[in-house]
């Protein structure tokens, strides 16, 4: 099959495939706000898992500030329907996932158990990595989760090197690499883009762009702002997605995968995202004003859109909602109970997993 | 019931702040995500987000109180029409929290006097036995080198090679000669020229289970990749806490070549040398190429391979045997003699072993130690060498300052110091960048007259 330069692929996804449907939406017609069609369950389960990653971040910030999580801490509150749009579209457990060090979201976006991930941030031997990778080292090989990366950028050739394996041996799963509007400006993001596409290699790249590469804002650091083109001279498909909307994630994502998966090799998504907190903990996120902040809270939020959704359908009561929100706190919590109140790694730790 | 809210830590190192303003007054109701208050940390002014819902009950630590603990109670929040319980102590007004002791964590974190346990002894496996009988071939070590992939690829369908003219070409220096014929380009891959990408792809496609050689033109060319080596490939065993192996092979000429200037002429032992969670490879011998490279690539863990240029067409005896796999981490006595240890490597060897047989014309009789293996470095076969004569120099053709020979010297000095007879000697390359010039290029160069020198300065003869 020929690969066609993004433009026409940006125009054949909207063509409409009969699971998705128009939002309304045009705002920026650049963007891809075409969703995928959500009945009751989708969207409760939505609702569930998005409120998972942001009242665990939520915690995490808070056991940070009390000094039981150290050094860098990276929250994701804000991106949450990137991941969970994402994972929706993916077979968890047979497909790769690769990210950077703002990671926790995706991990439970995976399935990872949020004790293990909570005590992992906290450096107990409960931790995914026994208490010895931390916030930015994670992985799962249950769930095909192969980090956690803290160098900008280093997951990318990496998750096509899972790409590469899959297409090695035969199998027809995919790779799924995230990466920031920051790490986009990688040289190995161009090197990897390359081989990918000479070697039709099925890996899904899909840009977070949050706006913002720790204080620098994409339009000071990029000379090319429309990520979904940064695979043009490669001729890799791309597109932009309101990453906001959770149905028009797992609407692009459907099509990702599905152009991946049939063996057509890489696809871009570039997800117009937003964080809500600092880059990490330490940053007073000086390089934004509070209004846009506030803004994009009041009028964009991902969790909250769902929440209306959910309400106007008539498919939830307040009550209803109320008592997931009782229920998420109850798994956070019990996460931070066990993070705090485990074991740091036995002394012995300092000498084990550097060989095989 | 009333929740604490705790005056926060926001960096690594921060230990109490200002409480700069409060945003929301006693008896707003507040939620996941508002900020109720703004400090000012070291480094600057941050806000705090409430993370628990509810009515604001109770502010302890006023607007501008400087020197607040992090983890002290700045305030109180409840349900809405629950009051403050019971306060610390009636009648009392509540504490600055700047005096309030920090809240005593749930867990007791490190204590400082917890000892570091011992490091595991690592202790190397001997060679195995050659038959009696065996025949030997002469082979140069470019023909070992092939072999070796050519067998391994054979024996485990997981094994690969990746790199620059690796395929269609055969190899810039003919080491893959042959095998895009065998094995197809399923598994011999030409990539283009992008260390760096090709290096992480190795690393991801290791992760998941495959078995990668990934050649370099030449490890100059592997500092543009040597982020994916060090900060991938070595240290996600650890960072996983033993869950992602990552079973690669990094191979390639490493060190001085001849006439090609300074960016094309470095040896890299002592850099990787340096690297927990790799193991590091420079064969001298045929023979010993073949069987370290074939244990290099069935070896789960990352390893870096350093070959020689100017070696490969050199010939040595090989052990004609079906598998012949020699072990990681074990050096071999080159020539056993009495009067001082030479431990070289790789290329070093040429002149450890020249000088040795020059020494022998002085009545000199040196041991030759070829080390082979950089890490897990063979300090035992060393030091009992140096037990026996007393002496010691080390050959090599890097730079001096944290050379492979400045650990040497640490390690016997540690281990044997009351047999030293006198100081080890250090044989290097010139600490400059390589020359182009053919003369300038010689000087650079350890020689045979260097190590001779350096063996009659220990020997004092």
């Amino acid at each position: 099959m020929a690969v066609r330069p993004a433009t026409e692929k940006r125009s054949r996804a909207s063509s409409a495939p009969s699971r998705t449907q128009k939002s309304g939406k045009t705002s920026n017609p650049t963007v891809n706000y075409q969703v995928a069609e959500f009945d009751k369950d989708d969207e409760f389960k939505a609702y569930r898992d998005m409120l998972l990653i942001r009242r665990f971040e939520e915690k995490a910030g808070q056991l940070y500030g009390m000094g039981l999580i150290g050094g860098f801490c990276h929250l994701y509150i804000g991106q949450e329907a990137v991941v969970i749009g994402i994972q929706k579209a993916l077979r968890t457990g047979e497909d790769q996932i690769t990210t950077s060090y703002r990671d926790h979201g995706h991990m439970l976006a995976c399935g990872m158990d949020p004790k293990g991930v909570m005590a992992e941030l906290t450096g107990r031997r409960g931790g995914y990595s026994r208490g010895k990778g931390g916030s930015m080292h994670m992985f799962s090989r249950e769930k095909q989760f192969f980090g956690g990366h803290g160098i900008v950028g280093a997951q990318v050739p990496i998750g096509a090197g899972l790409a590469f394996a899959d297409k090695y041996r035969g199998t027809d799963n995919v790779s799924v690499v995230y990466f920031g509007d920051g790490a986009a400006n990688q040289g190995q993001v161009y090197e990897t883009f390359n081989m990918a596409q000479l070697w039709k290699l099925p890996v899904i790249f899909v840009i977070e762009n949050n706006r913002y590469a720790m204080g620098t804002s994409v339009s000071r650091s990029s000379a090319q702002t429309d990520f979904a083109k940064r695979g043009e001279s490669f001729n890799i498909p791309g597109e932009q997605v309101d990453g906001m909307d959770v149905r028009a994630v797992k609407a692009a994502a459907d099509r990702a995968v599905e152009w991946a998966r049939a063996g057509n090799g890489p696809y871009i998504l570039e997800m117009q995202t937003y964080r809500y907190r600092g880059h990490s903990m330490s940053d007073p996120a000086k390089y934004r004003t509070k209004d846009e902040v506030q803004k994009m809270r009041d009028e964009r939020d991902p969790i909250e859109q769902v929440r209306k959704r959910l309400v106007e359908k008539g498919w939830a009561s307040e009550d209803d909602l109320k008592e997931i929100d009782k229920t998420v706190r109850a798994v956070v919590t019990e996460a931070a109970d066990f993070a705090s109140a485990d074991a740091e790694p036995d002394p012995s730790e300092l000498w084990t997993d550097i060989l095989r | 019931m009333a929740i604490d809210i705790l005056m926060p830590a926001l960096s690594p190192t921060m230990e109490e702040g200002t409480l700069t303003k409060w945003l929301k007054k006693v008896g707003d109701t507040v939620k996941s995500g508002d900020v109720i208050a703004e400090i000012e940390t070291d480094k600057a002014t941050m806000e705090i987000e409430a993370v628990d819902e509810g009515k604001l009950l109770e502010i302890l630590v006023a607007d501008g109180t400087e020197g607040v603990k992090v983890n002290a109670v700045i305030a109180r929040v409840g349900e809405e029409g629950e009051t403050v319980a019971a306060k610390p102590e009636a009648g009392e007004a509540p504490k600055p929290a700047a005096q309030a002791a920090p809240a005593e964590k749930s867990q007791p974190m490190a204590q400082a006097s917890s000892t570091v346990p011992a490091a595991p002894a690592v202790k190397a496996e001997a060679d195995p036995d050659i038959p009696s009988g065996t025949q030997f071939e002469s082979k140069t070590v470019r023909e070992a080198l092939r072999e070796a992939m050519a067998e391994e690829m054979r024996r485990d369908g997981d094994v690969f090679l990746m790199g620059e003219e690796v395929a269609e070409y055969q190899g810039a220096y003919k080491i893959s000669q042959g095998l895009l014929d065998e094995f197809g380009a399923r598994r011999v891959i030409d990539t283009p020229i992008t260390e760096h990408g090709f290096a992480g792809i190795g690393v991801g496609a290791a992760f998941a289970g495959l078995k990668p050689i990934v050649e370099f033109m030449t490890f100059n060319f592997a500092m543009q990749a040597i982020d994916q080596i060090i900060n991938s490939a070595a240290k996600t065993l650890y960072m996983s806490g033993g869950q992602m192996g990552c079973p690669i092979v990094f191979r390639g000429p490493n060190g001085a070549a001849a006439r090609v200037g300074a960016q094309h002429s470095q040896d890299y032992s002592a850099w990787y040398g340096m690297i927990p969670g790799l193991k590091v490879v420079m064969p001298y011998s045929a023979a010993d190429a073949k069987g370290l490279l074939k244990a290099a690539i069935r070896d789960p863990n990352p390893v870096i391979f350093l070959e020689n240029e100017v070696l490969y067409g050199h010939h040595f005896d090989v052990p004609k045997l079906d598998d012949y796999v020699l072990p990681i981490g074990k050096a071999r006595i080159h020539k056993a003699g009495k009067d001082v240890t030479i431990v070289s490597f790789g290329m070093g060897m040429s002149y450890a072993i020249k000088a040795a047989e020059e020494l022998a014309g002085l009545g000199i009789d040196a041991e030759v130690i070829d080390l082979r293996t950089i890490r897990p470095m063979d300090v035992e076969t060393v030091v009992n060498s140096v037990k026996k004569t007393g002496r010691c120099v080390t050959v090599e053709e890097g730079w001096p300052q944290g050379s492979v020979g400045s650990e040497l010297a640490y390690q016997i000095q540690a281990n044997v110091f009351d047999y030293l007879d006198a100081p080890v000697g250090r044989v290097t390359g010139k600490d400059v960048p390589m020359p182009y010039a053919a003369n300038l290029e010689k000087l650079a160069l350890p020689t045979i007259g260097d190590v001779i020198e350096a063996v009659r300065a220990v020997t004092y003869r």
